[in-house]
């Protein structure tokens, strides 16, 4: 048995050791930690040896880490409880965003809120794996075609406003989170493959419609990065130099010249995958690759021992989710995927993104640890 | 309680295995997916890690040249002639500067720097290429290095530069001698690129434009260094990985004397013309005026275009370099050499005496060649003919000899052709001959050419330098050389002599014909009917000498010269050739001086001065060094 056995855990609930008791995961945790603290190493090397950058991550994770730890004590029930409201109020904040959000980046993506700015994108990553593991589980699995076709159409609102904005990339990852647990659901086949022919047929209206031109520049840039080495092609030049240069053993800590010289762009954040191939070489990518595969691995664990249905949908989408993340920003930084905004995650700088990972793995906690005593 | 029961209900083991198998096909992908990424990470950092590493380098590796220090130039004494000064400039980087013009306005307004110049440097930093320096103002004073300096901080992107700048000490007194540097010019790129010697010259700036600066220019330059440096993308340099140091040119000792040169300059001043003083013995020149000349150090820092039109609309031709260029009709100077011709054909013997009633006439022909002195000298031989400078003497010696011998042998002295110096700005003069003058002129030889020719009139002209190395030449009996400034070049590993170029030497049938004709030139100086005795009266040392009195503007026949009436510009030029001592020839001078009217009175004084200078401050020696064997 790939994910353990449930006896094992019914022995373990018997005498509930402190982690569980507090809620936490501690194996879970450990790995996010050590996976945190990677990050703050390439983070200081990619941000020009200044702890300007360490230091404001290290306040970001704390939040996050609170966040996660506050999110474990919530029992999971009450997510099932207030799925659709937090829905529908989710998506009308989405709808808010294109009526009067703040434009930063091109892009229309947060709600001033006078204090602070907020992005409901991110909120959302969250309540539509919920809203879709809710619906899902309240009736017997597998899924029957209209409900699954309903899911879509849950799935598909927020995903399309959110490509609105536009932010592909978080669009397509509320899309996967929703995609998952339809398919942990388990969908049938027949109804994957005519999902998977109906995705096909929709990429040339994706191309067409939706679309917009810096985003088919990012995609035709990834066959022929060398067509416009100075503009859009840069980024995947420069990072693909960094990574390739930094072979087998790498170059060493704070010794990467692409990134230290600043050849590479958005080294700290999107990009920060190439920093730490250049100077760890390809030793440190598997064994980053390693720990992400274990984070993975417990996530799927706890989402096959989980009590509910609903926990098992969301646990494991949760974590698919994550590991989508990891897929397409490594695949765009080495130039197998086109160039969307997707960070590395609990690797690269920035804020909000890891406060909904982490959040999500809080949720993750608290499925593994809020158990029932089943007689 | 209602939830409770429907999971009761509903098949809890088989919806948990449904989503175990789910979750495990999950996985699968998962791994596939991680495959993918490995397999194209390993692609990228092991297969192709050799292109990358190469790549990598490239962008961050630049190659700076380091130019070369110029070797610097000395007289033969160690006197430092051609020095390397630091000069500070503003320079400005304009990527690194926001508001470019605002800036250069604000300088311009702090340095008083002109709009003319503020608009060429804008021009330039848009054609410039990225991140490069690009000069504001040059050769700042201490004033305005300290004035940057102070307000530097205001101001990111500025920068104030250190190069190390030509600089002539002596100004004006070496122009057309040493000669000077200025920035290389598209053309000189050109010359260069052709030469394959573009690379060496990656940072430098000037390049030698005129004399001995533009001669030994490859052994002045050096070799240019590099500098491996480390540059950010903004290509500003992080480190230096490597360094190959630039190996500096070589430093010039020169023969020449600069206590000479500045008198033979003050005897020149407020005239045009020309001295040159040899050292026969191996060629070495000792000095080499040309007056009025020009401080050279403006040309190196970039001579304004006034300035420069100034210079070259000059009445007085200071840019000609008069030693070498100047292209002077000999006039009697010549006249012992053609003794010496008349000499070995046999056509007289010392003891050979003409009538000089005054004139001269070819047979059948009604012009009158005149003589300078109107009533004629009388009965004169080879010797008084030299030393009165007696023109019928010499009409009927050259009629006599006629105009191919003298062609031959006049070019066996080197008339008519470049000395072979080490200056390029040379003449080579024109030693006319029936070819020359048919393909020239395009008519026949007249015997009438030749008697001009006989005293060093009509087509024959020669520079002060051909003169000089001529009455060397004469000096020494015949030894020949090649007039040279540079005595050695001091490199790293040590100097360099240059040996004296040797030639072939005029052999004549008898030596003693050398003697005849030297004693005519000594009573020039010294006998009491000399033409220059009043110059040489009185002198420590014997010497040897010859006037020369050259029409500028030919009269009428009939017509008498008459100084006071010509213009200026039309009055005679006055030469004059000497050596001395007479039995160990150590230096010969020519002079050439345009407009001043006789030779012997107005260069003959300077001749002499030149000698008496040179006797006094190094003096002659009466015996050879040991161990050089004598000619």
């Amino acid at each position: 048995m790939i994910f353990g056995s449930v006896e094992r855990l019914e022995a373990q609930m018997r005498k509930p050791s402190i982690w569980f008791k507090l809620h936490i995961d501690a194996y879970l945790l450990m790995l996010l930690l050590v996976l945190m603290a990677v990050g703050l190493m390439v983070i200081y090397s990619a941000g020009g040896q200044s702890m300007d950058l360490g230091t404001r991550q290290i306040i970001r994770l704390s939040v996050a880490v609170f966040v996660m730890l506050a999110l474990a004590q919530i029992n999971p029930e009450n997510y099932r409880r207030w799925a659709y409201p937090i829905y529908v109020i989710g998506t009308l904040m989405l709808v808010a965003v294109l009526l009067v959000g703040v434009v930063g980046k091109g892009a229309q993506r947060w709600i001033d809120l006078g204090f602070m700015r907020f992005q409901p994108s991110e909120i959302m990553k969250l309540i539509v794996p919920i809203a879709a593991a809710h619906f899902l589980a309240s009736d017997a699995l597998p899924a029957r075609v209209g409900k699954v076709i309903l899911a879509f159409v849950l799935i598909l609102i927020p995903t399309l406003l959110i490509a609105r904005q536009p932010d592909l990339g978080t669009s397509l990852l509320i899309a996967a989170s929703g995609v998952f647990v339809i398919f942990l659901a388990g969908v049938s086949w027949k109804l994957i493959a005519a999902g998977a022919v109906a995705l096909a047929g929709f990429i040339p209206v994706l191309w067409f419609y939706l679309m917009r031109d810096y985003q088919r520049q990012r995609v035709l840039t990834l066959f022929d990065p060398e067509r416009d080495p100075l503009g859009s092609g840069y980024h995947i030049i420069q990072s693909t130099i960094a990574i390739g240069s930094g072979g087998i053993s790498g170059k060493g800590w704070l010794q990467g010249t692409q990134s230290q010289l600043e050849f590479l762009p958005e080294r700290h954040t999107d990009f920060i995958f190439a920093v730490f191939s250049e100077e760890f070489g390809l030793t440190g990518v598997i064994l980053l690759l390693l720990l992400y595969l274990l984070i993975v691995f417990r996530g799927l664990y706890i989402a096959a021992n989980a009590q509910t249905t609903f926990g098992s949908l969301l646990a494991g989408s949760i974590t698919l989710t994550f590991f989508v993340y990891v897929f397409v920003n490594i695949g765009m930084v080495s130039g197998i995927l086109p160039v969307v905004g997707v960070p590395l995650p609990l690797v690269s700088y920035g804020g909000t993104s890891m406060v909904t990972l982490l959040a999500g793995f809080g949720i993750l906690m608290g499925i593994h640890t809020h158990r029932r005593m089943i007689i | 309680m209602a939830a409770r029961k429907r999971i009761t209900i509903r098949d809890r083991q088989a919806e948990a295995a449904l989503f175990y198998r789910r979750a495990v096909v999950a996985l699968l992908a998962v791994f596939a997916m991680l495959a993918l990424l490995v397999s194209n990470l390993y692609k990228l950092q092991v297969t192709r890690h050799e292109d990358f590493n190469t790549r990598s380098n490239d962008n961050r590796i630049r190659v700076l040249p380091v130019a070369p220090n110029r070797g610097l130039i000395y007289d033969r004494n160690g006197i430092l002639l051609a020095d390397n000064r630091p000069v500070y400039s503003l320079e400005l980087v304009p990527e690194e500067i926001d508001d470019l013009t605002a800036t250069v306005t604000s300088l311009a307004e702090m340095l008083a720097i002109s709009e003319e110049r503020q608009q060429k440097f804008l021009e330039q930093s848009r054609v410039s290429r990225r991140f490069k320096k690009i000069p504001l103002l040059e050769n700042l004073t201490e004033q305005e290095v300290a004035l940057i300096s102070v307000s530097q901080h205001q101001y990111p992107g500025i920068y104030v530069e250190a190069r190390l700048k030509r600089y002539y000490p002596f100004g004006d007194a070496l122009t057309h001698a040493v000669g000077y540097v200025a920035k290389i010019n598209k053309r000189d790129l050109e010359n260069l690129d052709k030469a394959g010697k573009l690379a060496n010259y990656k940072a430098t700036r000037d390049i030698g434009k005129q004399g001995l600066e533009r001669y030994y220019e490859d052994v002045l330059h050096g070799t240019v260094g590099y500098q491996e440096v480390e540059v950010n993308n903004r290509g500003r340099i992080t480190r230096t990985v490597a360094f190959e140091p630039p190996v500096p040119g070589s430093d010039l000792r020169l023969s020449l004397d600069i206590q000479l040169q500045l008198k033979a300059q003050e005897l020149l001043t407020g005239m045009r013309g020309a001295v040159v003083a040899l050292d026969p013995r191996d060629g070495s020149v000792l000095a080499l005026v040309s007056a009025p000349s020009y401080d050279p150090n403006p040309f190196v820092q970039g001579i304004s275009g006034k300035a420069y039109r100034a210079l070259l609309n000059s009445d007085d031709r200071p840019l000609i370099n008069r030693t070498t260029q100047g292209q002077y009709p000999p006039a009697s100077t010549v006249k012992p050499l053609l003794a010496l011709l008349a000499l070995n054909e046999g056509v007289v013997t010392p003891e050979t005496r003409v009538w000089d009633p005054g004139w001269f006439r070819i047979e059948g022909v009604k012009r009158k060649y005149r003589d300078w002195k109107k009533w004629g000298h009388g009965w004169v031989d080879l010797y008084s003919a030299i030393e009165q400078s007696c023109n019928i003497y010499f009409f009927d010696a050259a009629t006599k000899l006629g105009i191919d011998k003298i062609d031959e042998f006049a070019s066996q002295f080197g008339f008519g052709e470049y000395t072979g110096i080490d200056i390029r700005e040379e003449s080579a003069g024109v030693q006319p001959s029936r070819s020359w003058k048919r393909a020239r002129h395009g008519q026949p030889w007249y015997l009438g050419d030749t008697v001009n020719i006989g005293i060093g009139q009509g087509y024959w002209t020669a520079t002060p330098l051909q003169l000089a190395h001529a009455i060397g030449i004469m000096a020494r009996h015949g030894d020949n050389f090649t007039p040279r400034m540079v005595q050695s070049i001091q490199t790293d590993s040590g100097n360099i002599q240059l040996p004296p170029d040797q030639r072939p030497p005029v052999q004549l049938k008898k030596d003693t014909y050398w003697d005849e004709a030297i004693e005519g030139m000594r009573r020039v100086n010294h006998s009491e009917h000399g033409t220059a005795r009043k110059a040489f009266a009185d002198t420590s040392y014997v010497s040897a000498g010859k006037s020369g009195t050259a029409q500028v503007f030919s009269l009428k026949q009939d017509e008498e010269y008459d100084a006071e009436k010509l213009n200026k510009r039309k009055h005679d030029n006055a030469m004059f050739v000497a050596f001395a001592p007479l039995n160990n020839p150590q230096i010969v001078v020519a002079v050439a001086i345009e407009n001043q009217g006789g030779g012997s009175s107005n260069a003959a004084p300077i001749a002499r001065a030149v000698i008496d200078h040179y006797v006094e401050t190094t003096g002659f020696e009466s015996i050879l060094p040991i161990g050089i064997p004598t000619p």
